[in-house]
């Protein structure tokens, strides 16, 4: 009953009809004292139906993010397409602090739409944003996230993440014959693009920070192997097959560097390769476990998972070498550190009853706990700070799973058919 | 102070080890003679064979002795169908039940130096995949030092470790992890 006073629960299930490999996004719990705001279905003018509804698009980022709670379509008293046409009055009477309205227009010449939209104070009757987007018709939900990450950014201050994407593993157990493949979709988990595919398992992707390309570990020969592969192009490049195992990469901050996980000299040691120079220097010299390496945003040290102290705990190194200094204390099994991008929090995997997402404040060394089912792995955090996205199970079937840091808001992201695992979130995409 | 003591215990451990290997690279040579005394007994009841006339004293002891050393075989053989060793949870310590059956391993690998295995090294679902990953290969790697300190050349042997991939039992329970904690030998 507390839980249920204190978030506004509720299931929004989108269907994807398109791709198979796309994921459904499915609320699982909102967040109360989410800003309202009223986004009107968009005007058309575009004089040809539309294969895309922006206005729904918007809509359901905002309501994802945790921070945002959308007025329904059917408790609109109007429905207008420009600034000059709405009633404020209205919109407040319905509680909403924010209106957003947007026209759709097509130029026949050049086959492109043009989407016009205003962000409205509802109490000031200011404008906060007005702009023109334009696009093809298959850009329609590039514009719909733009326009998503514009509203978040002029309501919050801060950089939206709807236009990033997400990578991540399927797995589908064919006729006794697994497959394996390595996807990209949209942060919403629709238009998912296959990258690699193979009946050997795929780990492990890692995004480049210029968010082009992927490093991530395939079984393709028999055994583990780090591939580099362009997202565009779909060029690989084979990083290391040496002896042993080949794994965990973690690009550096400036991209010309890949940490990794090798035992080519006995046992599972963090490696550090100069992509340009092709210098591989070994960073650990220990008989334990040392693996899942992971660069701090400036670079300057990397942390990583060693059973050197008895169990898996995380361990942080200078990115020059030198003496290891363990972070992690609580509990038996801590493992697989990120860092946030501001460098001030470290998310990993922390066992107490099951496995969890958990939460190390680099400043005052203390852990909480962000996610509480009972297999949560692979943390990834979204470019912007505000969410992390990981993998968990749910019915016996691996499914990701979202969760606000601060909001606290959930949702999952489980595949249409068989198993999804191993998410990524990209960067900020540079054109 | 931890570090330590517990480079000590590994000191220790790895002492024990040679210890063990040196006498059983003993045992596995001395193997090795009775099979060749065994193809050489055998070529004399061959031509024992010829002037049949009852059997000696010594010619029934030598029959008695090779139906045995064909029981040992078998019962050798039988050892050896047990390919899976398990494991406890985020442990890569090979269990006291399993080495009945590895030194079978060793034995018949010490033997034939040209027979290669790959030892295929597995953890349950549970824990991060990549530190899985090199937990089974730290498995793999605990049956491959077994192996070789009873005698087996280190280059007979690979390890692969596949992590938490490929679960034998797909359930999410104690009954499949127990499973899927795995090392398995694979003859080449």
């Amino acid at each position: 009953m507390v839980i249920m006073r204190w978030f506004i629960s509720f299931v929004f299930i989108c269907v994807s009809l398109s791709v198979k490999a796309d994921l459904v996004i499915e609320i699982t719990k909102g967040v109360r004292g989410a800003l309202p705001i009223a986004v009107v279905p968009f005007s058309n003018k575009s004089g040809q139906g539309l294969t895309e509804d922006i206005a729904q698009i918007v809509a359901d980022d905002l309501l994802r993010s945790g921070d945002f709670e959308p007025l329904s379509r059917s408790s609109m008293l109007s429905l207008p397409g420009r600034g000059e046409d709405i009633y404020f009055r209205d919109w407040s009477m319905l509680g909403q602090r924010n209106v957003l309205v947007g026209t759709v227009t097509y130029d026949a010449s050049n086959q492109s739409y043009k989407v016009q939209y205003e962000l409205y104070d509802v109490q000031a009757q200011q404008r906060i944003v007005g702009k023109v987007i334009g696009g093809r018709q298959n850009q329609l939900r590039d514009i719909a996230h733009a326009i998503a990450d514009s509203v978040y950014e002029a309501l919050t201050g801060n950089r939206g993440v709807f236009s990033t994407k997400i990578a991540y593993v399927t797995l589908e157990q064919g006729k006794g014959k697994p497959q394996y493949t390595l996807e990209v979709a949209d942060a919403d988990g629709r238009r998912s693009k296959l990258i690699f595919k193979s009946p050997m398992p795929i780990i492990s992707p890692a995004w480049s920070p210029d968010g082009k390309r992927l490093a991530y570990v395939s079984f393709e020969s028999g055994k583990s192997a780090v591939y580099i592969q362009d997202v565009s192009s779909g060029v690989r490049t084979l990083i290391a097959s040496y002896s042993g195992l080949n794994s965990a990469p973690s690009w550096s901050p400036d991209g010309s560097k890949l940490a990794m996980t090798l035992s080519r000299d006995g046992n599972a040691e963090v490696y550090v390769l100069d992509m340009r120079t092709n210098n591989l220097k070994r960073m650990t010299d220990h008989w334990a476990i040392d693996t899942e390496p992971s660069w701090a945003p400036d670079g300057k040290s990397i942390v990583f998972t060693s059973d050197r102290g008895g169990g898996p705990q995380v361990y942080m190194m200078d990115a020059d070498g030198g003496t290891p200094r363990r972070l992690t204390f609580e509990g038996r099994y801590s493992a697989r550190p990120r860092f946030s991008l501001d460098g001030k929090t470290i998310y990993y995997v922390h066992q107490r009853n099951g496995f969890n997402v958990a939460a190390l404040d680099m400043e005052t060394g203390q852990s909480r706990i962000l996610t509480e089912t009972e297999m949560d792995e692979s943390p990834s955090v979204a470019p912007n700070g505000s969410m992390i996205i990981y993998a968990t199970q749910r019915q016996g079937k691996g499914v990701l799973a979202v969760v606000g840091v601060n909001s606290g808001s959930k949702y999952t992201l489980p595949a249409q058919f068989g198993d999804v695992r191993e998410p990524a979130w990209s960067p900020y995409i540079k054109k | 102070m931890n570090v330590m003591s517990a480079r000590n215990i590994l000191a220790l451990v790895f002492a024990a080890f040679i210890v063990t290997g040196c006498a059983s690279t003993g045992s596995t040579e001395g193997t090795e003679t009775v099979q060749q005394s065994d193809t050489s007994g055998s070529d004399a009841s061959a031509t024992g064979l010829g002037d049949d006339s009852g059997l000696s004293e010594a010619e029934l002891a030598e029959q008695q002795r090779l139906a045995e050393e064909r029981a040992a075989r078998a019962e050798q053989d039988a050892l050896r169908e047990v390919r899976v060793f398990y494991f406890d949870f985020d442990k890569s310590t090979i269990k006291p039940e399993s080495r009945t059956y590895l030194d079978a391993h060793a034995a018949f690998l010490s033997a034939n130096p040209n027979q290669g295995v790959v030892l295929n090294g597995y953890t349950d679902e549970r824990g991060t995949k990549e530190y899985n990953l090199a937990l089974g290969e730290r498995r793999a790697k605990a049956v491959q030092d077994y192996l070789r300190f009873k005698g087996v050349t280190l280059s007979q042997m690979e390890t692969i470790s596949f992590g938490e991939e490929f679960p034998v039992d797909a359930g999410h329970n104690e009954a499949a992890w127990t499973k899927n904690r795995r090392v398995v030998i694979e003859y080449k």
